[in-house]
């Protein structure tokens, strides 16, 4: 397998009135070609500004990389000139958004939104760009690819004429347009009702299959990372605090975060166990507990938590885990 | 759309009835007697009972209001005491004037602010963030009567660049009138220096006219662009490719300029009814500077003419505002 994502000791600030942001604070990540990983962790944790760092998407100012590498097949991401990043955004990383109905533009049809992407990608490309009508063309086969039923017709709409589940499947029908290799879906789900979530999910997971798409999933919600990825990275007031195959991570979790997280999901085949949350809440980004950013709010904290912050380290074969006290 | 198109236009005529109620009502009550005022300063009692019979003052108030109705209807809005000229025909010859300057004025605003506040929203806090700022209170803040003077000294007595007021040269042969605007007529007469002259005298007066809204429409535009570009929508459309010059002339402004074009509406219907102080300063020969000599000599129908005049235009823009608001925004048509 080749690595197609790789983000190392990534950190990112944001500077606001109130003084500097540690909204990511170290993060290490891979991802191989084809792969699938989820990642979850609570609101807030810097999930999506994760998932916008990838494509430069976040606003600077307010963000400023503080350090680290975002390296996309070896290529450094955070060095490229705007014109490299541009050659990535839409045809070889892509995105889906998480609440469909602010991310379509409000007063353009769906056809203007998804052939100003493709000829904006082949400008970017630095090839011919293609005629409206031939883009057109384009975006309605992928309409029709992810389920949508008179693309024709859909392509003349404005997004406030659809449904909820129809404008995500436009917008993931986009993210398709450049025949990405990778695609970062953040929330795809959230603001959708249980029933399209579900068909939501199944659409991502079967166009991952068939097109052998790399996908990062990100969520809030453990059940839909993992119905649709094969390894998980939880994340923890912007740290990776343990990365592991989905299923290992679910029987076992091995830090205390994840435990935390694990236990906090009713367990529906066991209504006697009552689900725990985590005591405490999460920390303030503006002044991060030092060491440990799990210390205040974890039961097994001792004295080395509180100064020395815990790395990434390997502890079983596919699974890494920031905590200092976790064993095998 | 249609249905969004004739309740627009429906609503219109609610408000031309309401404009016309108000004129009647103003016209008929306000003056002490409107027979007596009719009849002029010097008339005898006799005079006034004739000018009443005359102006039909003594039929009842339902039929003053048809005859009121149908009058303007056939664009009869009276005479002028002072001239006894014709109210129609004056509005006809001094409306063109200032709906030209206010054109002029509007084009200059819309042309500087709608690019000069996507250029500050672009470089939001930036230098020329900073400078459109500075810019924009001095627009609202300047009196137009000073900063018209100002400007006729600069570029008239000092540096003769051009001329200090009126419409053309005294010693310019007028055109029949096609329109009425001068910049249009010496066009469709292929008259080119005739234009050119017309846009010389135009310069300066426009200019006044337009700064402070200018001023408003590059605030309003700024503030609407920087919300624009901070949206998911075009979050998602960098995203997905889009080019940085579609991103921000497509997506992000014809956002921004929704709540925009409500301004400039608002801004086309006081610029209109405002015109009075730039036109004395520049002896624009206007229904502004027309107004006022009228009111002034206490000469009440050129003064009602103007006042229809003035709120039928305002109607009008705030129809085509809305009409351009379902244009643009696809929500308001299905609605």
């Amino acid at each position: 397998m080749t690595t197609l994502l790789e983000i190392d000791d990534y950190r990112l600030a944001f500077d606001t009135f109130d003084g500097t942001l540690h909204v990511l604070d170290g993060i290490d990540i891979r991802v191989e070609a084809g792969e699938t990983l989820g990642v979850v962790g609570e609101t807030g944790c810097g999930k999506s500004v994760l998932a916008r760092s990838i494509l430069r998407l976040n606003p600077t100012p307010p963000a400023r990389v503080v350090s680290g590498e975002i390296r996309f097949r070896g290529e450094d991401v955070l060095a490229l000139p705007e014109a490299g990043i541009r050659r990535l955004r839409g045809s070889a990383i892509a995105m889906v958004f998480q609440d469909p109905a602010t991310y379509l533009n409000p007063l353009l049809t769906v056809a203007t939104q998804m052939e100003d992407a493709i000829r904006g990608q082949d400008a970017a490309a630095g090839g011919r760009v293609r005629s409206r009508k031939a883009a057109s063309a384009v975006a309605a086969d992928l309409l029709a690819a992810v389920g949508l039923p008179e693309p024709a017709r859909l392509l003349r709409s404005h997004p406030h004429q659809l449904s909820g589940g129809m404008r995500q499947r436009v917008l993931i029908a986009m993210a398709l347009l450049g025949n990405p290799s990778l695609l970062v879906a953040d929330e795809p789900t959230t603001a959708l009702d249980v029933t399209v979530q579900a068909q939501v999910l199944a659409l991502i997971a079967g166009l991952v299959r068939e097109r052998g798409l790399a996908l990062i999933l990100i969520s809030h919600d453990l059940g839909v990372v993992s119905a649709s990825c094969a390894r998980v990275a939880v994340m923890y007031a912007g740290t990776v605090v343990e990365e592991a195959p989905t299923g290992e991570l679910l029987d076992r979790p091995l830090h205390p975060y994840s435990q935390g997280l694990i236990a906090a999901v009713p367990d529906l085949d066991r209504p006697e166990v009552r689900p725990r949350g985590i005591a405490g809440s999460i920390p303030s980004l503006l002044h991060p507990p030092p060491g440990c950013r799990f210390h205040p709010r974890c039961e097994r904290a001792t004295e080395r938590c509180r100064v020395e912050k815990p790395l990434l380290r390997p502890l079983l074969p596919g699974r890494r885990v920031a905590c200092h006290h976790a064993d095998a | 759309m249609l249905t969004y198109i004739l309740r627009r236009i429906g609503l219109a005529g609610l408000m031309l009835f309401g404009l016309v109620c108000l004129t009647f009502v103003i016209a008929n009550i306000a003056p002490s007697d409107p027979a007596a005022l009719a009849a002029g300063p010097d008339a005898g009692r006799s005079q006034i009972e004739q000018a009443r019979r005359e102006y039909g003052l003594d039929r009842p108030l339902h039929e003053q209001f048809l005859r009121y109705v149908s009058d303007l209807a056939r664009l009869e809005f009276g005479r002028s005491i002072a001239t006894g000229r014709p109210v129609g025909a004056d509005l006809a010859r001094y409306f063109p004037a200032t709906l030209e300057l206010c054109i002029v004025a509007m084009i200059i605003g819309l042309v500087l602010g709608v690019p000069l506040g996507m250029l500050s929203a672009l470089h939001k806090d930036g230098p020329i963030d900073h400078f459109t700022r500075i810019f924009a209170v001095t627009g609202v803040a300047l009196p137009p009567f000073w900063f018209g003077l100002l400007l006729q000294l600069a570029f008239a007595a000092w540096l003769g660049w051009l001329p200090t007021s009126g419409r053309l040269s005294v010693f310019t042969e007028p055109l029949e009138p096609i329109t009425g605007l001068l910049l249009v007529d010496s066009l469709l007469r292929g008259n080119g220096g005739m234009f050119l002259e017309a846009a010389s005298y135009i310069a300066l007066p426009a200019l006044v006219l337009s700064f402070p809204c200018l001023a408003q429409i590059l605030r309003v535009n700024r503030s609407e662009m920087v919300e624009a570009l901070r949206a998911d929508y075009i979050v998602a459309a960098r995203a997905h490719g889009v080019r940085p010059w579609r991103l921000v002339v497509v997506h992000a402004l014809k956002n921004a300029m929704l709540p925009t074009l409500a301004i400039i509406g608002l801004r086309w219907g006081w610029m209109i009814s405002s015109t009075v102080l730039v036109e004395t300063v520049f002896d624009w020969p206007g229904t502004g500077l027309y107004a006022v000599s009228s009111a002034i000599a206490g000469d009440f129908k050129p003064v009602m003419g103007v006042t229809l005049i003035v709120g039928l235009n305002f109607m009008i823009a705030n129809l085509l505002v809305d009409l351009l608001y379902g244009v643009l925004d696809p929500r308001l048509r299905s609605a």
